[in-house]
């Protein structure tokens, strides 16, 4: 897909997070090497969202590492990896100029054409001069991933990207995940929803209460968790 | 007071076309306007820069930027005045009784109100936008223009609120400006002259042409944010 | 680099509008093209009465020079003149004139001309001093009746006129005023408006009186005495204590006024067929 080096694998070692005196992520360790969708799940409050930001550089870790295969340090591999938030960033502007204005802001080049592409690849051109803040749910997550994606990353973290979603809507966002998985895009994303996860993970990570508990392929997860956690998250039990 | 007879000086006022009332007219809206241009030269990056930088004192610094926007104009006249004057720091410019001593003064009036609502502004834009900029490498003075950009109705209402100060104040001009015929004679001044004269219909006709101004310019703006809001969403 | 750009142009944009706006042409002021100007300060009853617009047009036509005034009162004036903010003063208070000078702020006091001053009440006159001659009685009236008697209160000519007539009735105003005594602390305009509005009496100079358009119930009701007399002089700031001062404008604009074009000038002013304010320049003493 690119001439550039691959980023990858990220190595995240004994990852650690503290605020205000309270850990919220504890020596999290895991890698993830190029291909297929990682799903990062847990309850609420195990530190998802947290681990997918100190990943892609918008926090500092008060321990431990994030490292790219490119180098380590916050900056490695900063222009191939991008982040999709659960509540998409819609700048005050029509959907064709928040295409623009992430390329203007990556100095990439040929960004005419490549907003156009990003545009007719995600179903967007009739929208394209629609104020993006005016857009339904579901067409603010599509073009907060066509942004993300115009930026030819090899790495797409996506933080819960159909929670605020109805089903046709969380179906379509479903679809174009698995559809840039299938070109070979590495996405790691975060869901609380586990037939999400199913659908779509090659492997799943999971959280709880800051602490890596399982970290193993996606079938192997679902049809026999490996810890009383795990067991306890799939049948719907809280865990605190 | 016949309020008939000041409608009818005011429509005199317009209708005549008179060199003296239109060279009143342009002088105010041009010291204004320059006044309202110099504190968004100066206002937006200042507003910016506080929106966006932590530091010790920083509460204080927005609360006294707030409480200036009600400085009286007399206090930014007299502070001018006394600049100005030629047994003051900057007397040797000359500038005393002129126009750009009332454009300087009108611009203090007009500043902390750009710098205060830049400020909320851009930092409620912040606070929504900076993940995804972060994340685009855009942050601190980086973000700053596309804050800019995505703020541009709110700042361009700050710029009219200005406008409004600005034009509609009397005490800074008066005491900067001196009021003289030809000169330094706005319309504000111009109508504390006509009252003091005891010309209330003469003055009340200046007040319903400014009036008239501000409200034109007004409707302007209004509907030019209107239009590029539906175009920005 | 999009929003740069659009940031750019919002900027010129407005620079635009405002330098659009500074170069439109003034049609009224053809004499800030030659640029050649003195700045006058002079009190607010010169400005008020309309003699400026009578006098200045005249001088520039004979000089060349924008004559630029900036009225206040006498005291403050005469300040603008001591920080060297004017060029020449034009006032009227004697004393404080003559001090002026004695200080070393001014080169010169000439007298140019006086008018007089009228004491203006309500229609009713409350305090019956009506049809007298004597301010110095009418003063005394007022105060013992404590009718409402507005002064200007602004340290201008007017108001040190006033308390000379206050002392020249043996009242001693700082210690006789009471809430019927009421200071304004404004110029003669202002001061005329209120005593319309309080139904007062109020000392004024009897052009700005006679150029004054919100008279309603308010008219003269003593006139004549002697005392009431009103002496404007000019001075020319002392360029040796403020060397910016143009010394040889402000000296033409002192000249001039005191001259025979400007003496007749100021005789030939007129409202409503009467005179206001009467060219004694030759006269010694005044």
């Amino acid at each position: 897909m690119r001439d550039a080096a691959s980023i990858l694998p990220l190595t995240v070692e004994e990852l650690t997070f503290e605020r205000e005196g309270k850990r919220l992520l504890d020596r999290v360790t895991f890698t993830v090497k190029a291909g297929g969708v990682t799903a990062i799940i847990g309850p609420n409050g195990s530190g998802k969202s947290l681990t997918l930001r100190l990943c892609h550089g918008l926090m500092e870790p008060s321990a431990g590492s994030v490292r790219w295969g490119v180098g380590s340090g916050l900056m490695a591999g900063r222009k191939r990896h991008a982040m999709v938030f659960q509540r998409p960033v819609m700048l005050r502007r029509s959907a064709r100029a928040n295409l623009a204005h992430a390329l203007a802001a990556v100095k990439a080049e040929g960004a005419g054409a490549r907003v156009d592409l990003a545009l007719r690849r995600f179903g967007l051109t009739e929208l394209a001069e629609r104020p993006a803040r005016l857009l339904s749910g579901g067409e603010q997550q599509r073009l907060a991933i066509a942004r993300a994606w115009s930026l030819q990353p090899e790495v797409l973290f996506l933080d819960e990207p159909s929670s605020q979603l109805d089903p046709g809507a969380t179906r379509q966002i479903e679809e174009i995940i698995a559809g840039l998985a299938a070109e070979g895009m590495t996405i790691v994303m975060t869901t609380h929803d586990l037939g999400q996860a199913r659908r779509l993970a090659r492997r799943v990570i999971f959280l709880d209460r800051g602490r890596l508990i399982e970290d193993t392929d996606a079938a192997a997860f679902f049809a026999a968790p490996a810890t009383r956690e795990a067991r306890a998250f799939i049948a719907g039990d809280l865990l605190w | 007071m016949d309020v008939a007879s000041a409608f009818a000086s005011a429509l005199g006022l317009i209708a005549g076309l008179d060199p003296q009332f239109l060279q009143i007219v342009g002088l105010s809206l041009r010291v204004t306007l320059m006044a309202v241009l110099l504190a968004a030269l100066i206002g937006v990056p200042l507003g910016a820069w506080l929106a966006l930088s932590r530091f010790p004192g920083r509460p204080a610094v927005i609360v006294l930027v707030n409480a200036l926007m009600g400085l009286p104009p007399v206090v930014a006249g007299l502070v001018v005045f006394l600049l100005l004057s030629r047994s003051g720091p900057l007397g040797g410019l000359g500038w005393l009784f002129t126009p750009t001593a009332m454009t300087i003064a009108q611009t203090l009036l007009v500043l902390p109100i750009v710098i205060a609502l830049t400020r909320s502004t851009l930092e409620e834009l912040w606070t929504e936008y900076r993940e995804h900029l972060t994340s685009l490498g855009l942050s601190g003075a980086r973000a700053v223009p596309t804050l800019i950009w995505d703020g541009r109705f709110a700042l361009a209402t700050g710029l009219l609120a200005g406008f409004g100060r600005a034009s509609a104040e009397v005490g800074a001009v008066l005491i900067v400006g001196g009021n003289i015929a030809g000169h330094t004679r706005t319309m504000t001044t111009a109508i504390a002259l006509e009252t003091s004269k005891g010309d209330l219909p003469l003055a009340l006709g200046l007040g319903i042409v400014l009036i008239a101004l501000t409200l034109v310019i007004n409707a302007a703006a209004f509907g030019a944010s209107r239009i590029g809001a539906r175009f920005a969403g | 680099m999009l929003s740069r750009r659009a940031l750019f142009s919002v900027g010129f944009g407005l620079a635009f509008t405002g330098l659009a706006a500074a170069q439109q042409p003034q049609p009224a002021a053809p004499a800030q093209a030659a640029g050649r100007f003195i700045t006058v300060s002079s009190t607010t009853s010169t400005t008020d009465s309309g003699l400026f617009n009578h006098l200045l047009p005249a001088f520039q036509r004979s000089t060349g020079i924008e004559a630029r005034v900036v009225s206040q009162g006498t005291g403050q004036a005469l300040d603008t003149g001591r920080r060297g903010d004017a060029d020449v003063v034009f006032v009227h208070a004697k004393a404080q004139e003559e001090r002026f000078v004695a200080d070393g702020f001014g080169v010169e006091r000439r007298p140019v001309m006086y008018n007089d001053f009228v004491l203006i009440g309500p229609r009713q006159d409350p305090a019956g001093v009506r049809g007298t001659r004597d301010i110095a009685a009418a003063l005394q009236r007022i105060r013992e009746r404590q009718s409402p008697f507005v002064s200007r209160g602004d340290r201008s000519g007017t108001h040190a006129a006033e308390l000379a007539l206050w002392q020249a009735a043996d009242i001693r105003i700082d210690e006789a005023k009471g809430p019927w005594y009421r200071e304004i602390g404004q110029g003669m305009g202002a001061a005329l408006n209120t005593a319309g509005a309080m139904g007062a009496y109020v000392l004024s100079d009897r052009a700005t009186w006679l150029n004054f358009r919100n008279r309603g119930d308010l008219e003269i009701v003593v006139e004549g005495d002697r005392r009431l007399f009103n002496q404007y002089g000019v001075i020319l700031v002392n360029p040796a204590r403020h060397a910016h001062v143009k010394r040889e404008d402000g000296q033409r604009f002192v000249d001039w006024l005191t001259g025979p074009e400007g003496q007749r000038a100021i005789a030939d002013y007129k409202i409503n067929g009467e005179q206001l304010f009467f060219p004694n320049a030759g006269q010694p003493g005044a």
